[in-house]
């Protein structure tokens, strides 16, 4: 496929040689080809995107350049020359450095400690703290070198990986969706960083799904689709529409249009729900109310780690309060109840973690159906009525389009977007009266997405009461009547998601709460130091 | 202090098994890698050790025999649990079980033999110390030598940058692993360090502390050397102090005795078994101490392509 | 290496079945190996090692009669097993039932009530329960590792046992050995097959058998343990409880392994001695897992564990062999199985060559790989 003319290159010194360049890199699973024949060209001091949706092979991809994964097949080579990248130590040693999406810090040792065991050359841990101070003054990234790492806002933690990577020089510095996690402000400063970066002569790999980002960093972008490069652009003259295409391969698909949903009774409300945080790790809730009507969508919003974990395990049971009133389902007390009790009362809870919490994986689609379905004549006396089981999961599998082995394949087996169209499956097939979704789209394929948001739309118009707990801002502002934002433990009001822009719920995200458009009442709770301090990027 | 020193010596001396194992199992779970096999370690570096003594006469030999078996051991423990993904629960279990069979067997026919040690060298001119020497010259020097193995220890995780890499890879190996570590290497040489320590606690029993053997010589010492670590909560401080503790437990009797009561030996025997339940207990309900301290990675196996 | 593992899409159901097969076939090997070393004709040793014990009546009863403790107790540790509650007390529990039991016999045996028996049952079946009801609570209380609070316990039953047998129920007749009297006929087991010395206990495996099948594979709460032990998030996710599991885990191991006391006292041994039991609790855990934790698996794996038993006796009169072969086997065949089961999830491949970077892609390659 790719016949490669090393020689013809070598010949032409006139040419400044390319950052790195990639020929022809192949990496299959045993599931299926996650790079196929790809080729990437990154000039000097260019800020390169790497799009594509996901399971399109960014992230396969970045793991080889770095070292982590191994190609089946293909060349590298770095400024002219050809390179092999055995392992991130190779890496470094070249001069890439990398950004993780989920951080690769330990969060039981300090900043210092963290960036001593990247650095080569064993540092002592002295003489790097006036090292990773002039970095931090540089590019305006304040850490404390002493801070342990548990202790740090996600944003905290990204610039102690920006750190860590800076601190080798690198000439090409790999960005793995380094925005999913900061508020829109942080994103900005962040970008601040990039430019200054790639003005000094790094590269920079830009890996995103997040298309107005990349059209307002980037300069040329790399469009990968299952797993082939299907086009090379400077997306500052394409449109997002024509992103999204070349992206996708087809027109992105609309929503059906939702019957003018009016907001019914209340059915599920939060009443003052507070709660000490669970060890040091964990978020402690301040005094959170929340109210759902039927046929309403709630969205929450809010960076990770400020309380959602925490918020969702209130709400499904898994955590239980001592106050029967602080949650109330259709009216009825179920602050004090258990999971499958709650779902008696008509709850239904899509988790966030796919793979070993709302399903299991080595366990098939029919035993991951009877995990919260039981109630619905599955069991007779005690006892599992197989054939039942499998006629409901075959109706999950068939009412939500999930590609799969049929109802004996393992949950192990399917895509991210096909598992989680059977999780949300089988919770919506049991009509519950409320559904709290917890980052319903993650990490699964535009089609998936947009038939998982239908349906939860379809849910609320059929009248249930729909939470959903989402990082992802363009996902709730399309399907969300109100949203909240949760920081530091603490919900901000409600507001109508046709009444708010972005930058008000980015403030939000850091503690300060505004007050609900056109409402004159001050904003009910004033934020304090420590919600804006955990908030904090 | 004349009346103590004998009980002292007596602690020591029955506390020095689980000193090494225990702290060769820390430093192997602060990797990561949960190894419950210890018992089946000890028993086969015992019976190793025992071996090579009857037929050479030689402690040193016989040691590094134990340790070595020790290895191999933690090695064949290694590979189902590093590189073939065990579940390290089931692996520990089966390394336990098997070690039990593999020393009953290779030591068939030395039951009810005896070794004769003569008095080390090095301990008979330790006597002859002012003052320490009461202490020092009734204790064999694999004794003394187990202080030297804690603070080695103890440098090598709080002080040196390997045991900082050490201590990465058990919190995250996933981490450890993106910034270039060798996860599986690493994990196999603390395994094997682990192994080495245990091999060396059977060769003390074995060899020093009874000088003969029976089957399941070992009596649940690798047991309570894994429950020391938890109790210890992985640090080496208090897992030494936690195996001194074991040992004048184990050597209640004497206390007994000392004190005029009679009890049944049996009780007394139980003793160690039940402080072991009982330490667990009282650490093991502070949930936070044992979250904050276990190493996070403890049990899971890793897959670098994962 | 040039072998690595790679992840199956999906777990093989071949493997499950086949891993077994395998650990036994390289115990097999290993076992010849040993046979040869020894200096015997390795097959033939085999042949003699294996059937040896099975050449008439009497040897099957015996094979029947070892294999129904091992059975017995495996199904009940496969309760906890399969919920990821690891109950290595078994040895322990089935001191207990012993000691209650016998407690029982020694008391009540010479009036001889019908009742004697089904009370020793129940009552060595609760001991033991009550046994494993100790970790259970210690763990479901306190946290406390079930593992290592259960093993502790084995070792404090022993010394229990011990001290029973070596003072107040010594037989005044029995020239000072450790051990009580013969028990009344009122308290063994009744003999089902003539002229040896299989008893009712078969039955009482069986029964658990069955009942061990309804619930861990047909039952709403045999899915749930399963559940449990899979995954504690989704366990707490889907409501089900770990702290039931962890009582119905260890209950019913103890249960089993009490049980399993009774049949010992009241059947072969028919007195009380020091040593109640040549290591069933620990080698029931290999028939669990040997019998891929399912029941009717458990049947298979149970005799086998039972025949290997009985060969080690085999070894040690014929073929020169120390008798604790059996305990080496044993531990083998659960490391080797172990060692088989990384193909259920994974299967072997050669590592790609050695310089992938230099390779052009084959076209064929392409071709091949797409969707």
């Amino acid at each position: 496929m790719t016949p490669t003319p090393d020689q013809s290159l070598d010949d032409q010194p006139a040419r400044r040689p390319l950052r790195l360049e990639l020929r022809g890199i192949r990496k299959a699973y045993p599931a299926v080809v996650a790079n196929d024949g790809v080729d990437l060209a990154v000039a000097p001091g260019e800020i390169h995107a790497v799009v594509g949706e996901n399971g399109a092979g960014k992230s396969t991809l970045m793991k080889i350049i770095y070292g982590m994964v191994r190609p089946d097949a293909g060349e590298m080579l770095w400024e002219g020359r050809e390179a092999e990248v055995r392992s991130p130590v190779d890496a470094q040693r070249l001069g890439i450095g990398m950004v993780f999406q989920h951080f690769a810090l330990f969060e039981t040792l300090t900043v210092a400690e963290n960036i001593a065991l990247a650095t080569p050359g064993r540092p002592a841990i002295a003489d790097l703290a006036p090292r990773i101070a002039e970095l931090a003054t540089r590019y305006g990234l304040p850490v404390d070198p002493m801070r342990r790492v548990h202790s740090m806002s996600v944003g905290e933690r990204q610039r102690v990986e920006i750190i860590r990577a800076l601190l080798q020089s690198p000439r090409l510095l790999i960005m793995d969706e380094p925005t999913s996690v900061l508020t829109p402000q942080a994103v900005r400063r962040l970008f601040e960083t990039l430019r200054q970066l790639a003005a000094e002569g790094c590269s920079i790999l830009y890996i995103s799904h997040k298309l107005d980002e990349i059209r307002e960093l980037c300069e040329r972008a790399t469009i990968l689709r299952g797993g082939k490069v299907v086009g090379i652009c400077d997306p500052r003259a394409e449109t997002p529409a024509s992103l999204a295409r070349a992206m996708i391969g087809a027109e992105l698909p609309g929503f059906r249009d939702a019957a003018a949903r009016s907001p019914g009774a209340m059915r599920l409300t939060v009443t003052n729900l507070s709660k000490p945080a669970d060890g040091p790790f964990g978020t402690a809730l301040g005094g959170i109310s929340l109210g759902v009507r039927a046929g309403e969508i709630l969205g929450i919003a809010g960076v990770s780690g400020n309380g959602q974990k925490e918020l969702l395990a209130a709400l499904s049971g898994e955590a239980r309060s001592a106050d029967a009133t602080t949650v109330a389902i259709d009216g009825a007390p179920a602050g004090h109840l258990a999971p499958a009790a709650r779902r008696r009362l008509g709850l239904a809870y899509v988790p966030e973690d796919r793979q070993g919490q709302g399903a299991i994986p080595v366990l098939t689609l029919s035993e991951n159906a009877l995990l919260t379905a039981a109630r619905q004549g599955l069991t007779r006396h005690g006892l599992v009525q197989f054939g039942k089981l499998r006629a409901y999961a075959e109706r999950c599998i068939s009412s939500f389009d999930v590609r799969c082995g049929g109802p004996d394949a393992a949950a192990g087996s399917l895509s991210g977007g096909n598992l989680q169209k059977f999780i949300v499956g089988r919770e919506v097939l049991q009509e519950p009266g409320v559904l709290v979704v917890a980052q319903p789209t993650w990490g699964v394929d535009v089609g998936a997405a947009v038939a998982i948001r239908q349906a939860l739309i379809d849910r609320a118009a059929a009248g249930a009461a729909v939470l959903v707990v989402s990082e992802e801002l363009d996902e709730l502002f399309e399907i969300a009547d109100r949203i909240a934002v949760i920081a530091g433990g603490r919900l901000s009001p409600a507001y109508p998601a046709r009444l708010v822009d972005r930058d008000a719920i980015g403030l939000a995200m850091t503690g300060t709460f505004p007050p609900v458009p056109g409402d004159a009442a001050p904003v009910p709770h004033p934020p304090t130091p420590e919600a804006a301090h955990a908030a904090a990027p | 202090m004349n009346g103590l020193l004998p009980i002292l010596i007596a602690t020591l001396v029955a506390g020095t098994p689980l000193v090494y194992a225990a702290l060769g199992e820390l430093v192997t779970e602060r990797s990561g890698v949960l190894n419950l096999g210890v018992e089946g370690m000890m028993l086969v570096g015992a019976i190793a050790a025992f071996a090579v003594a009857y037929h050479t006469g030689s402690v040193p030999l016989a040691v590094l025999a134990g340790a070595a078996a020790g290895i191999g051991m933690a090695l064949l423990f290694g590979l189902l649990a590093i590189s073939f993904k065990a579940n390290q629960v089931a692996a520990g279990l089966a390394l336990a079980i098997f070690g039990g069979g593999l020393s009953s067997y290779l030591g068939k026919s030395y039951v009810g033999m005896a070794l004769v040690i003569p008095q080390s060298q090095l301990s008979a001119a330790a006597a002859d110390i002012p003052v320490l020497g009461a202490l020092l010259g009734p204790l064999h020097p694999l004794v003394w030598l187990s202080w030297l193995v804690f603070a080695a220890i103890a440098w090598f995780l709080y002080r040196s940058r390997a045991g900082l890499v050490l201590r990465a890879v058990g919190e995250s190996p996933s981490a450890a692993h993106a910034i270039g570590y060798p996860v599986i290497r690493i994990r196999y040489a603390a395994t094997a360090f682990g192994g080495a320590m245990a091999g060396i606690a059977g060769a003390y029993v074995s060899v020093i502390y009874t000088a003969l053997w029976t089957e399941g010589l070992v009596a649940g010492r690798g047991w309570i050397a894994v429950a020391l670590v938890v109790f210890a909560t992985w640090r080496p401080e208090r897992c030494i102090l936690g195996a001194y503790l074991f040992g004048g437990v184990t050597t209640a009797q004497l206390f007994a005795q000392g004190a005029g009561v009679a009890v049944p030996s049996e009780l007394m025997s139980a003793l160690p078994y039940l402080a072991t339940v009982l330490v667990l207990v009282l650490i093991s309900r502070d949930e936070t101490l044992i979250r904050l301290n276990l190493p996070a990675s403890l049990g899971k196996p890793f897959d670098a392509e994962g | 290496m040039p072998l690595r593992l790679e992840r199956r899409p999906q777990p093989s159901t071949a493997m499950v079945y086949a891993a077994p097969l395998i650990a036994v076939g390289a115990t097999v090997i290993v076992a010849l190996v040993i046979f040869a070393a020894a200096g015997h004709a390795p097959l033939d040793a085999l042949v003699m090692f294996v059937t040896g014990p099975v050449q008439d009546r009497y040897g099957v009863g015996e094979w029947l009669l070892k294999a129904t403790p091992l059975i017995l107790i495996a199904v009940g540790l496969t309760v906890g097993f399969r919920a990821g509650v690891w109950n290595v007390g078994a040895e322990g529990q089935l001191i207990l039932g012993v000691i209650a039991s016998g407690w029982l016999a020694l008391k009540f045996g010479p009036g001889g009530s019908p009742l004697l028996l089904p009370a020793m049952i129940v009552a060595g079946g609760l001991a033991g329960a009550a046994w494993a009801a100790i970790p259970a609570l210690l763990r479901t209380r306190f946290n406390a590792n079930e593992i290592l609070v259960s093993l502790m316990f084995n070792y404090v039953a022993q010394l229990w046992l011990s001290w029973l047998v070596f003072g107040m129920w010594r037989d005044p007749a029995g020239f000072n050995f450790p051990q009580s009297e013969p028990l009344a006929p009122a308290a063994l087991y009744p003999i089902i097959l003539e002229d040896t010395r299989l008893n009712i206990g078969l039955w009482i495996a069986l029964a658990a058998v069955l009942a061990g099948w309804v619930l861990l594979s047909r039952s709403y709460i045999g899915f749930q343990l399963k559940v449990t032990g899979l995954s504690d998030a989704a366990a707490r996710y889907a409501g089900f409880s770990t702290r039931r599991a962890v009582w119905l885990g260890m209950l019913a191991g103890g249960l089993t392994a009490g049980i399993a006391g009774v049949g010992e006292i009241a059947g072969p041994l028919g007195q009380i001695f020091p040593t109640a039991s040549p290591g069933y609790g620990y080698a029931a855990i290999i028939v669990a897992f040997l019998g891929r934790l399912h029941p009717i698996g458990i049947v298979f794996s149970g005799l086998l564990l039972s025949l290997l038993y009985l060969s080690g006796d085999t070894a040690q009169m014929s073929l020169g062999l120390p008798s604790s072969i059996t305990g080496l086997f044993q531990g083998m065949m659960l490391f080797f199985l172990l060692a088989a089961d990384v193909l259920i999830f994974y299967r072997i491949r050669r590592r790609p060559a050695a310089a992938p970077a230099a390779a052009p892609v084959a076209s064929a390659t392409i071709a091949e790989a797409a969707p």
